[in-house]
């Protein structure tokens, strides 16, 4: 089995656990936010919008991009009907 | 004519600054080069063992700055080069025992007279790191292929950043070629992308470092050694050469050049 791996690299490597453990948690430290904040921000976004529309509290995703000079909050949130 | 002052700086420590900075002055000196080594790690002074001048301390970097005495006077010539020396940190004083401006201001009176100004930086980012930046025109980010030192790296890049020292250059230091073959190191690249610098050189892990390092003599000074070799590398880049990075690919094994190839056609 070891040698099928050496063979056929995985997608699991511990080095590339490393560079996507880094991208995001540096993504925090550019920005200057911490990890906790992030998920009081969804509870809160959740509790406003769940008054005009029923969302899919699983799949919904807050996450924090940035790039060279800035940051951009994306939130991608599955609507499963309005409340009228 | 003006010299350069450069800072070797990481943020973690333990990555190898204080190697870093010992294989960069010996290895300007070695190409005729007026250099001189300041150790800014006050209260924890190195800088002199790895160059093997430990036994010829008298004054230090605090006393000059204090102007106890002249700076001519705590400079420490190198054993092997007349146109290297060393300024040591204090040992028995505190950190903000030099100001930022004495820095700078001792940078500009050095700058006149040598052709480079190495600077060590003490670990963490506090007063120490202050003060090591103080007075640099470059800076140089060493940083070894883990999680913790790429993202204290990517905060001192930060931090350099908001201090107005232009563009800093990078070095992986300790690159394990089998480890990273395995897929278990992070690779060159892989470290590039995440920190966006201009790569200066990649050093190997090699053995041969804590030899030298035992014997008080840079590895820069015996180019047959990979880590010499790297750094020697490293310093003509700093003096405007372009030299190619060297393979880090060397005895692949029969069986994993075939794996490599599969993989690649993947």
């Amino acid at each position: 089995m070891d040698l099928i791996n050496k063979f056929f690299k995985d997608e699991t490597s511990s080095k590339n656990r490393a560079v996507e453990r880094l991208r995001l948690v540096l993504v925090h430290d550019r920005a200057n936010v911490a990890p906790g904040l992030m998920e009081m921000l969804k509870e809160e976004l959740i509790e406003v919008i769940s008054k005009y529309m029923d969302i899919d509290e699983d799949t919904m995703e807050v996450t924090l991009s940035s790039g060279e000079l800035s940051a951009s909050l994306i939130a991608n949130i599955p609507v499963k009907r309005i409340r009228r | 004519m003006s010299g350069k002052v450069i800072v070797v700086t990481s943020g973690k420590g333990g990555v190898g600054k204080t190697t870093t900075s010992a294989n960069i002055g010996t290895g300007l000196a070695i190409r005729g080069r007026k250099v001189v080594l300041i150790d800014a790690d006050i209260g924890l002074r190195n800088l002199d063992v790895v160059m093997g001048l430990e036994n010829r301390i008298v004054f230090d970097l605090v006393n000059v700055v204090e102007k106890t005495c002249k700076i001519k006077q705590a400079l420490i010539k190198d054993k092997r080069f007349n146109n290297l020396f060393l300024l040591p940190a204090a040992q028995t004083r505190e950190k903000d025992a030099v100001k930022p401006d004495q820095m700078k201001e001792l940078c500009d009176e050095l700058r006149k007279e040598y052709d480079y100004i190495v600077i060590d930086c003490p670990a963490g980012i506090e007063q120490g790191f202050k003060n090591a930046i103080a007075g640099a025109d470059q800076a140089i980010i060493i940083t070894t292929p883990d999680v913790s030192a790429v993202r204290d790296a990517d905060r001192i890049i930060g931090l350099l950043q908001a201090n107005e020292i232009p563009a800093p250059h990078l070095i992986i230091n300790r690159v394990r070629p089998q480890m990273v073959r395995k897929g278990d190191m992070m690779d060159i690249d892989d470290v590039n992308d995440i920190l966006a610098i201009e790569l200066l050189g990649v050093v190997p892990d090699d053995e041969t470092i804590i030899v030298s390092t035992n014997r008080g003599e840079p590895s820069v000074m015996e180019s047959s050694t990979k880590a010499g070799a790297a750094f020697r590398n490293i310093v003509a880049r700093i003096e405007g050469e372009e030299v190619a990075f060297m393979s880090l690919d060397y005895d692949l094994g029969f069986f994993e050049k075939i794996g490599r190839l599969i993989n690649n056609k993947k």
